[in-house]
Protein backbone atom coordinates (compact mmCIF):
# COMPACT_ATOMS: atom_id res chain seq x y z
CA UNK A 1 0.00 0.00 0.00
CA UNK A 2 1.13 3.54 -0.73
CA UNK A 3 -0.37 5.83 1.02
CA UNK A 4 -1.76 9.35 -0.02
CA UNK A 5 0.73 11.71 0.89
CA UNK A 6 3.30 9.69 -1.11
CA UNK A 7 1.56 10.31 -4.71
CA UNK A 8 1.72 14.14 -4.83
CA UNK A 9 3.40 15.55 -8.02
CA UNK A 10 6.88 16.29 -8.13
CA UNK A 11 7.89 19.59 -6.25
CA UNK A 12 10.51 20.75 -8.86
CA UNK A 13 12.72 23.74 -8.69
CA UNK A 14 16.54 25.11 -9.04
CA UNK A 15 17.57 23.98 -5.29
CA UNK A 16 19.03 20.47 -7.42
CA UNK A 17 21.50 22.55 -8.47
CA UNK A 18 23.94 22.48 -5.35
CA UNK A 19 23.59 18.60 -5.38
CA UNK A 20 23.80 18.40 -9.60
CA UNK A 21 27.38 20.59 -8.64
CA UNK A 22 28.93 17.77 -5.83
CA UNK A 23 28.55 15.45 -8.64
CA UNK A 24 30.00 17.23 -10.99
CA UNK A 25 32.68 17.95 -8.73
CA UNK A 26 33.02 13.87 -7.55
CA UNK A 27 33.42 13.65 -11.46
CA UNK A 28 36.09 15.98 -12.04
CA UNK A 29 37.87 14.52 -9.72
CA UNK A 30 37.96 10.98 -11.61
CA UNK A 31 37.76 12.51 -14.78
CA UNK A 32 40.46 10.42 -16.40
CA UNK A 33 39.31 7.22 -15.92
CA UNK A 34 35.71 8.39 -16.93
CA UNK A 35 36.75 9.66 -20.02
CA UNK A 36 38.90 6.67 -20.78
CA UNK A 37 36.54 4.38 -20.28
CA UNK A 38 33.53 6.74 -22.50
CA UNK A 39 36.21 6.24 -25.44
CA UNK A 40 37.73 2.72 -25.31
CA UNK A 41 33.63 0.79 -25.08
CA UNK A 42 32.50 2.45 -28.18
CA UNK A 43 35.72 2.37 -29.92
CA UNK A 44 36.15 -1.73 -28.96
CA UNK A 45 32.73 -2.18 -30.09
CA UNK A 46 32.50 -0.25 -32.80
CA UNK A 47 35.79 -1.67 -34.45
CA UNK A 48 36.02 -4.82 -33.16
CA UNK A 49 32.56 -5.42 -34.38
CA UNK A 50 32.16 -3.45 -37.19
CA UNK A 51 35.35 -3.66 -38.95
CA UNK A 52 35.50 -7.70 -38.33
CA UNK A 53 31.89 -8.81 -38.92
CA UNK A 54 31.32 -5.48 -41.35
CA UNK A 55 34.09 -6.99 -43.88
CA UNK A 56 31.90 -10.00 -44.16
CA UNK A 57 28.47 -8.13 -44.67
CA UNK A 58 26.94 -6.34 -47.36
CA UNK A 59 25.64 -3.02 -46.90
CA UNK A 60 22.70 -2.90 -43.96
CA UNK A 61 19.78 -0.34 -45.00
CA UNK A 62 21.83 0.99 -47.59
CA UNK A 63 24.92 2.20 -45.43
CA UNK A 64 28.12 -0.05 -44.30
CA UNK A 65 27.64 -2.01 -41.35
CA UNK A 66 30.33 -0.51 -39.18
CA UNK A 67 27.85 3.03 -40.20
CA UNK A 68 24.84 1.30 -39.33
CA UNK A 69 26.23 -0.16 -35.90
CA UNK A 70 27.36 3.99 -35.07
CA UNK A 71 24.11 4.85 -34.68
CA UNK A 72 23.01 1.84 -32.43
CA UNK A 73 26.23 2.30 -30.29
CA UNK A 74 25.78 6.16 -29.93
CA UNK A 75 22.24 4.96 -28.29
CA UNK A 76 23.66 2.14 -26.44
CA UNK A 77 26.28 3.67 -24.64
CA UNK A 78 24.44 6.83 -23.64
CA UNK A 79 21.40 4.36 -22.20
CA UNK A 80 24.25 2.76 -20.29
CA UNK A 81 25.71 5.57 -19.03
CA UNK A 82 22.37 7.00 -17.37
CA UNK A 83 21.12 3.59 -16.03
CA UNK A 84 24.94 2.76 -14.48
CA UNK A 85 24.93 6.43 -13.16
CA UNK A 86 21.60 6.20 -11.35
CA UNK A 87 21.52 2.30 -10.43
CA UNK A 88 25.08 1.68 -9.03
CA UNK A 89 26.26 5.40 -8.27
CA UNK A 90 23.16 6.83 -6.94
CA UNK A 91 22.39 4.14 -5.03
CA UNK A 92 25.72 4.07 -3.13
CA UNK A 93 24.81 7.75 -2.63
CA UNK A 94 21.66 7.48 -1.37
CA UNK A 95 22.35 3.91 0.62
CA UNK A 96 25.82 3.15 1.41
CA UNK A 97 27.48 6.66 1.86
CA UNK A 98 24.07 8.03 3.38
CA UNK A 99 24.73 11.13 1.47
CA UNK A 100 21.26 11.75 0.65
CA UNK A 101 20.44 11.88 4.40
CA UNK A 102 23.32 14.33 4.76
CA UNK A 103 21.47 17.03 2.44
CA UNK A 104 18.34 15.86 3.36
CA UNK A 105 19.36 17.91 6.72
CA UNK A 106 19.82 21.13 4.76
CA UNK A 107 17.03 22.71 2.97
CA UNK A 108 16.48 20.67 -0.24
CA UNK A 109 13.55 17.94 -0.25
CA UNK A 110 14.19 15.14 -0.86
CA UNK A 111 12.13 15.68 -4.68
CA UNK A 112 15.47 18.02 -5.26
CA UNK A 113 17.86 15.21 -4.46
CA UNK A 114 15.87 12.55 -7.08
CA UNK A 115 15.74 15.02 -9.81
CA UNK A 116 19.68 16.05 -8.91
CA UNK A 117 20.20 12.72 -9.67
CA UNK A 118 18.26 12.18 -12.89
CA UNK A 119 19.46 15.95 -14.37
CA UNK A 120 22.97 14.32 -13.35
CA UNK A 121 22.52 10.83 -15.33
CA UNK A 122 21.32 13.01 -18.47
CA UNK A 123 24.69 14.62 -18.15
CA UNK A 124 26.79 11.57 -18.21
CA UNK A 125 25.13 10.40 -21.23
CA UNK A 126 25.88 13.79 -23.04
CA UNK A 127 29.61 13.10 -22.10
CA UNK A 128 29.20 9.75 -23.27
CA UNK A 129 27.63 10.97 -26.56
CA UNK A 130 30.48 13.90 -26.89
CA UNK A 131 32.94 10.37 -26.68
CA UNK A 132 31.27 8.50 -28.68
CA UNK A 133 30.76 11.07 -31.37
CA UNK A 134 34.61 11.60 -31.84
CA UNK A 135 35.34 8.11 -31.97
CA UNK A 136 32.38 8.22 -34.90
CA UNK A 137 34.53 11.44 -36.29
CA UNK A 138 38.31 10.41 -35.71
CA UNK A 139 37.40 6.95 -37.71
CA UNK A 140 35.72 8.55 -40.46
CA UNK A 141 32.94 6.08 -40.01
CA UNK A 142 30.57 9.53 -40.35
CA UNK A 143 31.63 13.31 -40.53
CA UNK A 144 27.99 14.22 -41.27
CA UNK A 145 26.97 17.68 -40.01
CA UNK A 146 23.68 16.11 -38.90
CA UNK A 147 25.47 14.11 -36.11
CA UNK A 148 25.38 17.15 -33.83
CA UNK A 149 22.12 16.68 -33.27
CA UNK A 150 22.38 13.32 -31.48
CA UNK A 151 24.22 15.90 -28.61
CA UNK A 152 20.82 16.74 -27.53
CA UNK A 153 19.17 12.90 -28.16
CA UNK A 154 21.64 12.25 -26.06
CA UNK A 155 20.20 14.00 -23.44
CA UNK A 156 16.66 12.88 -23.97
CA UNK A 157 18.04 9.26 -23.91
CA UNK A 158 19.91 9.85 -20.74
CA UNK A 159 16.47 11.51 -18.66
CA UNK A 160 14.87 8.63 -20.68
CA UNK A 161 16.31 5.63 -19.01
CA UNK A 162 17.73 7.40 -15.53
CA UNK A 163 13.79 8.10 -14.48
CA UNK A 164 13.38 4.28 -15.42
CA UNK A 165 16.63 3.11 -13.41
CA UNK A 166 15.86 5.53 -10.10
CA UNK A 167 12.53 3.15 -10.20
CA UNK A 168 14.93 0.00 -9.41
CA UNK A 169 17.20 1.95 -7.03
CA UNK A 170 14.55 3.38 -5.51
CA UNK A 171 13.31 -0.77 -4.65
CA UNK A 172 16.77 -2.01 -4.09
CA UNK A 173 17.49 -3.79 -1.55
CA UNK A 174 21.64 -3.95 -2.44
CA UNK A 175 23.93 -4.06 -5.46
CA UNK A 176 22.56 -7.58 -6.33
CA UNK A 177 19.16 -6.43 -7.09
CA UNK A 178 20.62 -4.54 -9.98
CA UNK A 179 21.15 -8.06 -11.93
CA UNK A 180 17.69 -8.47 -12.36
CA UNK A 181 17.37 -5.08 -14.45
CA UNK A 182 20.08 -5.89 -17.02
CA UNK A 183 19.39 -9.54 -17.54
CA UNK A 184 15.71 -9.29 -18.01
CA UNK A 185 15.39 -5.69 -19.00
CA UNK A 186 18.17 -3.92 -20.50
CA UNK A 187 20.10 -7.03 -21.99
CA UNK A 188 16.67 -7.99 -24.04
CA UNK A 189 15.22 -4.62 -25.35
CA UNK A 190 19.17 -4.18 -26.87
CA UNK A 191 18.89 -7.20 -28.85
CA UNK A 192 15.31 -6.28 -29.63
CA UNK A 193 15.73 -2.90 -30.64
CA UNK A 194 18.38 -3.13 -33.51
CA UNK A 195 21.75 -2.03 -32.29
CA UNK A 196 23.60 -4.61 -33.52
CA UNK A 197 21.09 -5.73 -36.46
CA UNK A 198 17.79 -4.15 -38.20
CA UNK A 199 14.80 -4.74 -36.37
CA UNK A 200 13.11 -6.27 -39.93
CA UNK A 201 14.73 -9.09 -39.23
CA UNK A 202 13.20 -10.15 -35.95
CA UNK A 203 9.77 -12.31 -36.22
CA UNK A 204 6.51 -9.84 -36.71
CA UNK A 205 5.72 -10.46 -32.63
CA UNK A 206 9.31 -8.98 -31.94
CA UNK A 207 9.04 -6.16 -34.00
CA UNK A 208 5.51 -5.06 -32.28
CA UNK A 209 7.37 -5.13 -28.73
CA UNK A 210 10.30 -3.45 -30.77
CA UNK A 211 8.49 -0.81 -31.68
CA UNK A 212 6.58 0.68 -28.12
CA UNK A 213 10.97 0.06 -26.70
CA UNK A 214 12.46 3.38 -25.64
CA UNK A 215 15.51 2.11 -27.35
CA UNK A 216 14.26 1.51 -30.71
CA UNK A 217 12.69 5.06 -30.78
CA UNK A 218 16.47 6.27 -29.65
CA UNK A 219 18.06 4.35 -32.43
CA UNK A 220 15.39 5.78 -34.68
CA UNK A 221 16.31 8.70 -34.31
CA UNK A 222 20.33 8.66 -33.99
CA UNK A 223 21.25 5.98 -36.94
CA UNK A 224 19.58 8.58 -40.01
CA UNK A 225 21.38 11.62 -38.04
CA UNK A 226 24.73 9.47 -38.66
CA UNK A 227 23.91 9.37 -42.21
CA UNK A 228 22.66 12.59 -42.49
CA UNK A 229 19.73 11.81 -43.00
CA UNK A 230 15.94 13.73 -41.17
CA UNK A 231 15.11 10.94 -38.97
CA UNK A 232 11.69 10.01 -39.41
CA UNK A 233 8.69 10.17 -37.11
CA UNK A 234 10.59 12.73 -34.79
CA UNK A 235 8.05 13.81 -33.09
CA UNK A 236 6.52 10.36 -32.11
CA UNK A 237 10.13 8.75 -30.86
CA UNK A 238 10.68 12.05 -28.62
CA UNK A 239 7.48 11.74 -27.13
CA UNK A 240 7.98 8.05 -26.23
CA UNK A 241 11.24 8.33 -24.38
CA UNK A 242 10.16 11.84 -22.84
CA UNK A 243 7.06 9.87 -21.67
CA UNK A 244 8.76 6.84 -20.49
CA UNK A 245 10.75 9.13 -18.38
CA UNK A 246 8.70 10.83 -17.24
CA UNK A 247 6.51 8.29 -15.85
CA UNK A 248 9.70 6.11 -14.35
CA UNK A 249 10.34 9.48 -12.60
CA UNK A 250 7.49 10.20 -10.73
CA UNK A 251 6.92 6.35 -10.02
CA UNK A 252 10.74 6.47 -9.03
CA UNK A 253 10.17 9.77 -6.71
CA UNK A 254 6.74 7.87 -5.31
CA UNK A 255 8.65 4.72 -3.85
CA UNK A 256 11.77 6.90 -2.93
CA UNK A 257 9.65 9.16 -0.87
CA UNK A 258 7.96 5.83 0.75
CA UNK A 259 11.27 4.53 1.30
CA UNK A 260 13.21 7.69 2.98
CA UNK A 261 10.34 9.62 4.53
CA UNK A 262 8.65 6.93 6.45
CA UNK B 1 13.03 36.55 17.63
CA UNK B 2 10.82 34.53 19.47
CA UNK B 3 11.84 33.46 22.65
CA UNK B 4 11.06 30.19 22.05
CA UNK B 5 12.99 27.95 19.55
CA UNK B 6 11.24 24.72 19.00
CA UNK B 7 7.79 23.89 20.28
CA UNK B 8 5.75 20.73 20.09
CA UNK B 9 2.82 19.53 21.33
CA UNK B 10 1.04 16.46 21.67
CA UNK B 11 3.36 15.03 18.88
CA UNK B 12 1.88 11.18 17.69
CA UNK B 13 3.87 9.41 15.26
CA UNK B 14 1.97 5.71 14.42
CA UNK B 15 4.06 3.17 11.94
CA UNK B 16 1.29 0.11 11.50
CA UNK B 17 -0.91 1.39 14.38
CA UNK B 18 1.72 1.20 16.78
CA UNK B 19 2.20 4.46 18.35
CA UNK B 20 6.22 5.13 18.55
CA UNK B 21 5.42 8.94 19.76
CA UNK B 22 2.44 8.99 21.63
CA UNK B 23 0.97 12.61 22.67
CA UNK B 24 5.21 14.32 23.74
CA UNK B 25 4.99 17.91 24.47
CA UNK B 26 8.32 20.92 24.73
CA UNK B 27 9.68 23.68 24.20
CA UNK B 28 12.68 25.01 23.99
CA UNK B 29 14.12 28.33 25.10
CA UNK B 30 17.09 30.38 23.33
CA UNK B 31 20.44 29.57 24.47
CA UNK B 32 19.91 26.64 26.08
CA UNK B 33 21.07 23.07 26.06
CA UNK B 34 17.63 20.65 26.47
CA UNK B 35 18.41 16.91 26.21
CA UNK B 36 15.91 14.15 25.23
CA UNK B 37 16.61 10.61 27.19
CA UNK B 38 15.26 7.00 26.58
CA UNK B 39 16.03 3.67 26.27
CA UNK B 40 16.74 2.40 22.78
CA UNK B 41 13.94 2.11 20.89
CA UNK B 42 12.06 5.00 23.27
CA UNK B 43 11.63 6.83 19.94
CA UNK B 44 13.88 9.61 20.22
CA UNK B 45 15.38 9.61 16.72
CA UNK B 46 11.62 9.61 15.32
CA UNK B 47 11.19 12.53 17.80
CA UNK B 48 14.12 14.20 16.19
CA UNK B 49 12.87 13.12 12.26
CA UNK B 50 9.46 14.72 12.94
CA UNK B 51 10.92 18.09 13.86
CA UNK B 52 13.10 18.35 11.21
CA UNK B 53 10.21 17.63 8.96
CA UNK B 54 11.77 15.03 7.59
CA UNK B 55 8.55 12.46 7.94
CA UNK B 56 4.88 13.78 8.61
CA UNK B 57 3.61 13.26 12.24
CA UNK B 58 -0.05 11.70 12.76
CA UNK B 59 -0.99 14.24 14.90
CA UNK B 60 -0.01 17.75 17.07
CA UNK B 61 1.80 20.54 15.63
CA UNK B 62 5.38 21.34 15.92
CA UNK B 63 6.88 25.20 15.57
CA UNK B 64 10.34 25.31 14.92
CA UNK B 65 12.29 28.93 14.70
CA UNK B 66 8.77 30.48 13.81
CA UNK B 67 7.61 27.94 11.28
CA UNK B 68 5.20 25.39 11.33
CA UNK B 69 6.55 22.33 10.94
CA UNK B 70 6.40 20.01 8.35
CA UNK B 71 5.03 22.33 5.88
CA UNK B 72 8.03 24.89 6.11
CA UNK B 73 10.59 22.55 7.31
CA UNK B 74 12.92 23.14 4.23
CA UNK B 75 12.98 27.15 5.39
CA UNK B 76 12.97 26.49 8.81
CA UNK B 77 16.10 24.26 8.30
CA UNK B 78 17.92 27.10 6.74
CA UNK B 79 19.03 28.44 10.02
CA UNK B 80 19.05 24.52 11.62
CA UNK B 81 22.28 22.84 11.84
CA UNK B 82 22.16 18.54 12.48
CA UNK B 83 24.86 16.10 13.67
CA UNK B 84 23.07 13.11 13.34
CA UNK B 85 23.80 9.60 14.52
CA UNK B 86 25.60 7.79 11.76
CA UNK B 87 28.24 9.74 10.57
CA UNK B 88 26.99 10.84 6.95
CA UNK B 89 30.33 12.98 5.54
CA UNK B 90 30.88 12.58 2.20
CA UNK B 91 33.94 9.87 1.44
CA UNK B 92 34.36 11.51 -1.66
CA UNK B 93 35.51 14.63 -0.72
CA UNK B 94 38.74 15.89 1.41
CA UNK B 95 37.66 17.58 4.98
CA UNK B 96 37.39 21.21 3.54
CA UNK B 97 35.64 19.76 0.46
CA UNK B 98 33.06 18.46 2.90
CA UNK B 99 32.49 22.30 4.44
CA UNK B 100 32.62 23.51 0.92
CA UNK B 101 29.84 21.20 -0.53
CA UNK B 102 27.77 21.19 2.01
CA UNK B 103 27.82 24.89 2.84
CA UNK B 104 26.11 25.18 -0.86
CA UNK B 105 23.33 23.09 -0.29
CA UNK B 106 22.22 26.27 1.89
CA UNK B 107 22.46 28.01 -1.17
CA UNK B 108 25.69 29.99 0.84
CA UNK B 109 28.09 31.32 -2.08
CA UNK B 110 31.12 30.10 -2.50
CA UNK B 111 33.30 32.99 -1.33
CA UNK B 112 30.89 33.20 2.27
CA UNK B 113 32.06 29.53 2.66
CA UNK B 114 35.51 29.73 1.92
CA UNK B 115 36.30 32.32 4.91
CA UNK B 116 33.91 30.55 7.27
CA UNK B 117 36.26 26.88 6.96
CA UNK B 118 39.51 28.53 8.73
CA UNK B 119 37.60 28.98 11.59
CA UNK B 120 35.68 25.63 11.39
CA UNK B 121 38.34 23.89 11.04
CA UNK B 122 39.97 25.41 14.36
CA UNK B 123 36.46 24.20 15.92
CA UNK B 124 36.76 20.99 15.02
CA UNK B 125 40.83 20.44 16.08
CA UNK B 126 41.49 19.64 12.22
CA UNK B 127 43.57 22.90 11.13
CA UNK B 128 46.15 20.92 9.88
CA UNK B 129 43.48 18.40 8.47
CA UNK B 130 41.87 20.04 5.66
CA UNK B 131 42.92 18.15 2.23
CA UNK B 132 42.53 14.42 4.14
CA UNK B 133 40.06 12.09 2.80
CA UNK B 134 37.37 11.27 4.89
CA UNK B 135 38.50 7.66 5.67
CA UNK B 136 41.41 8.35 6.92
CA UNK B 137 39.69 10.47 9.92
CA UNK B 138 39.43 8.70 13.44
CA UNK B 139 36.25 8.42 15.06
CA UNK B 140 36.45 11.53 17.37
CA UNK B 141 37.66 13.71 14.10
CA UNK B 142 34.65 12.54 12.16
CA UNK B 143 32.41 13.43 14.89
CA UNK B 144 34.19 17.14 15.16
CA UNK B 145 33.91 17.57 11.31
CA UNK B 146 30.02 16.38 11.42
CA UNK B 147 29.62 19.33 13.96
CA UNK B 148 31.56 22.14 12.02
CA UNK B 149 29.74 20.73 9.00
CA UNK B 150 26.30 21.49 10.95
CA UNK B 151 27.91 24.99 11.84
CA UNK B 152 28.55 26.09 7.77
CA UNK B 153 25.17 28.12 7.79
CA UNK B 154 25.66 29.31 11.31
CA UNK B 155 22.27 28.33 12.48
CA UNK B 156 20.62 28.73 15.67
CA UNK B 157 19.38 25.67 16.89
CA UNK B 158 21.80 22.70 16.56
CA UNK B 159 20.41 18.39 16.84
CA UNK B 160 22.41 16.44 18.60
CA UNK B 161 21.43 12.50 17.78
CA UNK B 162 23.74 10.63 20.51
CA UNK B 163 26.94 12.60 19.88
CA UNK B 164 29.34 11.06 21.37
CA UNK B 165 28.11 7.13 20.84
CA UNK B 166 31.37 4.99 20.05
CA UNK B 167 33.91 8.03 20.95
CA UNK B 168 36.43 7.37 23.62
CA UNK B 169 37.10 9.44 26.84
CA UNK B 170 39.20 11.95 25.43
CA UNK B 171 36.96 12.44 22.31
CA UNK B 172 34.17 12.79 24.14
CA UNK B 173 35.28 15.68 26.44
CA UNK B 174 36.53 17.83 23.76
CA UNK B 175 33.17 17.46 21.96
CA UNK B 176 31.45 18.36 25.05
CA UNK B 177 33.67 21.26 25.69
CA UNK B 178 33.05 22.59 22.34
CA UNK B 179 29.01 21.87 22.87
CA UNK B 180 29.52 24.51 25.79
CA UNK B 181 31.27 27.06 23.36
CA UNK B 182 28.31 27.20 21.14
CA UNK B 183 26.18 27.41 24.41
CA UNK B 184 28.23 30.26 25.36
CA UNK B 185 27.92 31.94 21.94
CA UNK B 186 24.16 32.10 22.55
CA UNK B 187 23.09 28.74 20.69
CA UNK B 188 20.25 26.40 21.47
CA UNK B 189 21.14 22.97 21.37
CA UNK B 190 18.55 20.36 21.36
CA UNK B 191 20.26 16.53 22.40
CA UNK B 192 19.47 13.03 22.37
CA UNK B 193 21.62 10.47 24.25
CA UNK B 194 21.77 7.64 26.75
CA UNK B 195 24.52 8.80 28.63
CA UNK B 196 23.37 9.91 31.94
CA UNK B 197 26.74 11.98 32.84
CA UNK B 198 26.32 13.85 29.42
CA UNK B 199 23.45 14.96 29.97
CA UNK B 200 23.98 16.01 33.58
CA UNK B 201 27.05 17.97 32.42
CA UNK B 202 25.65 19.63 29.20
CA UNK B 203 22.09 19.70 29.90
CA UNK B 204 19.85 22.44 31.83
CA UNK B 205 16.74 20.69 31.02
CA UNK B 206 15.28 17.00 30.28
CA UNK B 207 12.92 15.09 28.83
CA UNK B 208 12.64 11.37 29.61
CA UNK B 209 10.89 9.34 27.33
CA UNK B 210 9.79 5.63 26.77
CA UNK B 211 7.38 3.97 24.55
CA UNK B 212 6.94 7.25 23.18
CA UNK B 213 5.57 8.71 25.99
CA UNK B 214 6.76 11.41 28.55
CA UNK B 215 8.13 9.80 31.92
CA UNK B 216 9.65 12.57 33.31
CA UNK B 217 10.60 15.94 32.94
CA UNK B 218 12.68 18.92 34.73
CA UNK B 219 16.41 20.37 35.12
CA UNK B 220 18.69 17.35 35.99
CA UNK B 221 19.06 18.43 39.70
CA UNK B 222 15.19 18.69 39.95
CA UNK B 223 14.63 14.99 38.08
CA UNK B 224 17.23 13.81 41.09
CA UNK B 225 15.43 15.03 43.71
CA UNK B 226 11.83 14.73 42.80
CA UNK B 227 12.34 10.87 41.59
CA UNK B 228 14.86 9.81 43.62
CA UNK B 229 16.41 9.03 47.30
CA UNK B 230 19.65 10.91 47.70
CA UNK B 231 21.93 8.32 48.89
CA UNK B 232 22.96 4.94 47.21
CA UNK B 233 25.09 2.36 48.45
CA UNK B 234 25.76 -0.24 45.71
CA UNK B 235 26.86 -4.10 47.14
CA UNK B 236 28.57 -6.56 45.26
CA UNK B 237 29.17 -10.11 46.03
CA UNK B 238 27.97 -13.53 45.77
CA UNK B 239 25.84 -13.11 49.26
CA UNK B 240 24.89 -9.52 48.15
CA UNK B 241 21.25 -10.64 46.93
CA UNK B 242 20.96 -13.38 50.12
CA UNK B 243 22.45 -9.87 52.21
CA UNK B 244 19.99 -7.59 50.56
CA UNK B 245 16.65 -10.15 52.03
CA UNK B 246 17.91 -11.02 55.32
CA UNK B 247 19.29 -7.31 56.59
CA UNK B 248 19.66 -5.05 53.70
CA UNK B 249 15.73 -3.83 52.90
CA UNK B 250 15.33 -2.84 56.21
CA UNK B 251 18.13 -0.73 56.48
CA UNK B 252 17.39 1.34 53.15
CA UNK B 253 14.49 3.23 52.40
CA UNK B 254 14.18 1.08 49.10
CA UNK B 255 16.45 -1.33 46.54
CA UNK B 256 16.88 -3.53 43.73
CA UNK B 257 19.00 -6.49 43.37
CA UNK B 258 20.31 -7.05 39.49
CA UNK B 259 22.93 -9.49 38.89
CA UNK B 260 25.31 -9.90 41.94
CA UNK B 261 24.31 -6.29 42.87
CA UNK B 262 22.27 -4.93 45.07
CA UNK B 263 21.42 -1.13 45.04
CA UNK B 264 19.94 0.12 48.10
CA UNK B 265 18.77 3.68 47.74
CA UNK B 266 18.27 6.07 51.16
CA UNK B 267 17.67 9.09 52.63
CA UNK B 268 20.20 8.53 55.86
CA UNK B 269 22.34 5.65 54.77
CA UNK B 270 24.20 6.11 58.52
CA UNK B 271 22.62 2.31 59.59
CA UNK B 272 22.94 0.73 56.24
CA UNK B 273 27.04 0.96 56.20
CA UNK B 274 27.72 0.42 60.01
CA UNK B 275 25.88 -3.38 58.40
CA UNK B 276 28.14 -3.45 56.01
CA UNK B 277 31.36 -2.50 58.17
CA UNK B 278 30.83 -5.71 59.28
CA UNK B 279 30.39 -7.88 56.89
CA UNK B 280 33.72 -8.42 54.92
CA UNK B 281 32.73 -10.62 52.20
CA UNK B 282 30.57 -8.28 50.48
CA UNK B 283 31.86 -5.18 48.73
CA UNK B 284 30.23 -2.22 48.61
CA UNK B 285 30.19 1.91 47.49
CA UNK B 286 28.57 4.72 48.91
CA UNK B 287 27.84 7.53 46.49
CA UNK B 288 25.15 10.61 45.87
CA UNK B 289 21.87 9.54 43.69
CA UNK B 290 22.50 10.62 39.96
CA UNK B 291 20.37 10.77 36.76
CA UNK B 292 21.24 7.50 35.71
CA UNK B 293 19.57 5.79 38.81
CA UNK B 294 16.61 8.33 37.94
CA UNK B 295 17.08 7.01 34.40
CA UNK B 296 16.27 3.28 35.63
CA UNK B 297 14.22 3.89 38.02
CA UNK B 298 11.78 5.29 35.44
CA UNK B 299 12.17 3.27 32.52
CA UNK B 300 13.45 0.29 34.11
CA UNK B 301 16.20 -2.02 34.17
CA UNK B 302 15.32 -4.66 31.58
CA UNK B 303 17.45 -4.75 28.32
CA UNK B 304 16.09 -3.10 25.16
CA UNK B 305 17.40 -3.81 21.71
Amino acid sequence: MIAKKYLRPPALSLRFFPFWRRNLLVWKKLAAAEILGNLADPMLYMLGLGFGIGAMLPDVDGVSYITFLAGGTVCYSTMNSATFEVLYSAFSRMHAQKTWDAILNAPLALDDIVFGELVWAACKSFLTCLAVLIVIWVFNISRSPMMIWTIPLSLLIGFCFAGMGLVMTALSPNYNFFVYYFTLVITPMTLLSGVFFPTSQLPTILQSISSVLPLTSAIELARPLLSGKVPPHILSSATLLAAYGAVGFYIALILSRRRLLK
Amino acid sequence: MPSSTLRVHNLTKRYAGIPVVNGIDFELQRGECFGLLGPNGAGKTTTLRLCLGLTDPDGGEIEMLGQPIPRAAREARNRVGIVPQMDNLDPDFSVAENLLVYGRYFGLPDRVIRERIPSLLEFASLEEKGHMAIGDLSGGMKRRLTLARALINDPDLIFLDEPTTGLDPQARHLLWERLRRLLNQGKTIFLTTHFMDEAERLCNRLLIIDHGQTVATGTPRQLIEENIEPEVVEVYGDEAAAWLTAQGMALCDRAESAGETAFCYARESGPLLVDLKQRSQLRYIHRAANLEDVFLKLTGREMRD
